[in-house]
């Protein structure tokens, strides 16, 4: 019996033994030519899954000695503490996506991710790698193409009341009041996903800046405020507006990102403030609409600038736990996103939802009407500004409950704006940053 | 007066008694109390007394600086935190309140004969072993305001339901309420215990003076199962005061910050990466449940040695 026990203990051992040379075989670089596999972890939006899966199966294509898998993580607040603990914890998938500016530069990037030079990030252009710098070196290539910031809005209902495209805030409402007195939803607020209602906030920045060209400067070394500029409480002051004016969907508090995207395809609401990644879905989901549905810049104060606020593609980053020859499989996949090839894997799979960061890519003749109404504004001196969080780091991580509250009529604008000027103190702070 | 003579002999008589225990002998040898003591120091004390010192650090995972009090002072700026403390306790005294009421009732009520008790005693308590996540989601899509099968339901009968979890007048309630019904179940069981256990002899009694249902009710059942109450009340109160998970599940503090309480203040400055904010706002919770706990454990159980 004793010895039943003791020997079944040692065969018990050696497989231990067994499983853990296995594991340790796993970590250390494997042969020059063996298969390597490494995986690459994205918020779990439709829209991000379809990108990276479209780069992912045309890497592997063309790499038969590697194998990228696709993991996914939350979107929004819950996805952020999940990038920032795993790479605290050294537990980070080899290659990861997460947002340039703001978002990035809170990660501690020269930490905790490896720097790229430029055999992998040669073809990005400079107004992407400024989004992805840190002391002076580049983390990560561009996953996608530039977004606009603004409104989408239902072509059929300007067309049957014959409204044109608002250049002033005063017009949007204006056109905004026209089509509530034809019985529709003049706007669409879908605050169940609360990131949805930021953008009457971010996306008036260009005009912000058009104001003021030193803004974010001043804003980095704590000398404007959002509270006290009235430029910048604009953003929340429409907000306001919006919803005393009674212009907003009925279901504004419980409705999704999908049904603002299905309110404005179908008609059932005329404008979607949101940024135009959301061509994606609606390409997904009403293929049918996709052409009903047309984009332009947040309006400010003057009809003859109305700039459009920009956005950065997420990027594709390596973190310093990634190594050996899963470090060289994850620096080849990231020139792969970096290159042209990789820019048409994208617009074959789902299509481009704008410009490209990368020299040399090239948009195909048939794009939807949203990206053929954000391309123009890229194309005109000042017609494009990029969002605040790509020309400052500081982004306070509470805009989207203080905008939920500012929109449902629970805050003031004023309230909610020095609410906001709090919030974003603690981001300075935490990021040592002078002067706060 | 008995109770001061009571107290005032209880801890030298337990002094007594636990000095007489150790000189006549100990079951376990010293040593084998090394490997529970480490545990415990390990898994409780240290993070206990780290979380003290990073609470007063502004702490990034990988480094941290000494800011003193900076991170209290910052804590109680935070725009909604007094909001935050108020939602505490009031979702704290509604679902403790709700709890003992609903929970004393159905206790009378499955201690009284009726038809298939031990299977409405389950059912009673069935919500208790549910994950509040998954509570919290299925509530959720029952309340949504057009499509949620309770308004759809309220709209048969020709009423228009509420937005139940996105007005910002509601939504703590809604959410109170679901922890009432999650809940109750516990609080019957203890309610139950008490009043089973309550002499027959009592009841009897009672009844031969001619006592109704109602007056048995109120003098007897109330004040003898009071031990009962008091369990209820406490572990309700502690659970309301550190409430979570189910919030979390359910609103997200939102809409904006109406339904937030600390426990969600606290984690969103965890999420944001504001470790240092977010230790010293636990350091808070903890010393509030204390102060509250304490006293009332105290003035409670004091009254019950009358």
């Amino acid at each position: 019996m004793l010895v039943h026990k003791a020997r079944r203990a040692m065969v018990v051992a050696a497989a231990g033994a067994g499983i853990l040379g296995l594991a340790l075989a796993g970590c250390t670089p494997a042969a020059e030519s063996g298969p390597v596999e490494i995986t690459f972890l994205v918020d779990n939006g439709d829209p991000t899954v379809q990108r990276s899966e479209a780069l992912v199966d045309a890497f592997n294509a063309e790499n038969p000695d590697i194998t990228v898998t696709v993991e996914t993580r939350p979107q929004g607040a819950d996805g952020d503490n999940v990038v920032k603990t795993r790479l605290a914890t050294g537990d980070m998938s080899d290659v990861f996506w997460y947002n340039a500016g703001s978002l990035f530069q809170a990660l501690s990037p020269e930490q905790t991710l490896v720097p790229l030079d430029d055999t992998i990030v040669g073809n990005v252009v400079d107004s992407f790698k400024a989004g992805v710098t840190a002391g002076g070196n580049v983390y990560g290539v561009p996953v996608g193409t530039a977004m606009g910031g603004g409104v989408l809005y239902n072509i059929p209902i300007y067309e049957e009341l014959g409204l044109s495209v608002p250049k002033t805030w005063d017009e949007f409402i204006a056109n905004s009041e026209a089509i509530q007195e034809a019985g529709k939803t003049a706007i669409i607020q879908t605050y169940a996903d609360t990131w949805t209602s930021q953008l009457f906030v971010l996306g008036d920045f260009a005009n912000v800046l058009a104001d003021n060209p030193e803004w974010a400067d001043r804003y980095t070394a704590n000398e404007v405020k959002y509270a006290t500029d009235d430029s910048a409480r604009a953003g929340f002051e429409h907000l306001q507006e919006v919803f005393e004016k009674g212009l907003l969907n009925a279901d504004f508090g419980s409705a999704t990102f999908d049904d603002g995207v299905r309110m404005v395809a179908t008609g059932e609401g005329a404008h979607y403030p949101m940024l135009t990644f959301a061509v994606t879905t609606l390409e997904a989901n009403y293929p049918d609409q996709l052409n009903d549905v047309g984009f332009f810049a947040l309006p400010g104060n003057d009809a003859g600038t109305n700039p459009l606020t920009t956005w950065l593609s997420a990027g594709a980053y390596i973190p310093v736990t990634t190594e050996g020859a899963k470090l060289e499989a994850a620096k080849k996949f990231l020139a792969f996103i970096a290159s042209v090839d990789g820019c048409d894997a994208l617009t074959d799979a789902v299509g481009a939802g704008g410009p490209y960061f990368v020299e040399g890519c090239t948009l195909p003749n048939d794009v939807p009407r949203v990206v053929s109404d954000l391309l123009p504004y890229f194309q005109v001196e000042g017609g494009a500004y990029p969002a605040l969080e790509f020309l400052s780091p500081i982004k306070g991580p509470g805009l989207e409950q203080i905008t939920v509250a500012v929109g449902s009529g629970i805050t003031s604008a004023a309230d909610g704006a020095a609410q906001y000027d709090v919030d974003v103190e603690k981001q300075a702070q935490q990021l040592g940053l002078e002067g706060w | 007066m008995a109770t001061a003579r009571i107290r005032a002999n209880t801890p030298a008589a337990s002094r007594r008694s636990h000095s007489a225990r150790r000189r006549v002998h100990s079951a376990y040898p010293y040593w084998f109390f090394i490997a529970p003591a480490l545990i415990y120091a390990v898994l409780f004390l240290v993070p206990t007394f780290a979380s003290f010192y990073f609470s007063l650090t502004r702490w990034t995972l990988f480094t941290s600086t000494f800011i003193g009090f900076a991170n209290f002072v910052q804590f109680f700026r935070e725009p909604n935190l007094v909001q935050g403390l108020v939602n505490t306790f009031v979702y704290a005294a509604v679902t403790s309140g709700l709890k003992v009421v609903i929970g004393m009732a159905l206790g009378v009520l499955l201690t009284s004969r009726i038809i298939a008790r031990g299977w409405l005693r389950s059912v009673v308590f069935f919500p208790v072993l549910v994950s509040t996540i998954g509570v919290g989601i299925t509530f959720s899509v029952l309340m949504h305001p057009t499509e949620g099968l309770i308004n759809q339901v309220l709209a048969l009968v020709g009423i228009q339901g509420p937005y139940w979890l996105t007005d910002p007048t509601l939504a703590l309630i809604s959410v109170a309420l679901v922890d009432v019904w999650k809940g109750v179940g516990l609080a019957t069981v203890i309610y139950v215990a008490g009043i089973v256990s309550i002499p027959q002899e009592y009841f009897e009694a009672s009844r031969v003076d001619g006592a109704g249902p109602w007056t048995t009710f109120v003098n007897i059942i109330l004040p003898l199962a009071r031990p009962a109450t008091v369990t209820v009340i406490i572990l309700s109160l502690i659970g309301g005061l550190r409430s979570f998970d189910l919030i979390w599940a359910m609103t997200r503090g939102g809409p904006g910050f109406t339904s937030d309480v600390i426990a969600s203040v606290i984690y969103k400055q965890y999420q944001a990466g504001f470790y240092g904010l977010s230790t010293a706002g636990n350091v808070i919770l903890f010393l509030l449940v204390t102060a509250i706990i304490l006293p009332l454990t105290w003035v409670l159980n004091r009254k019950v040695t009358h």
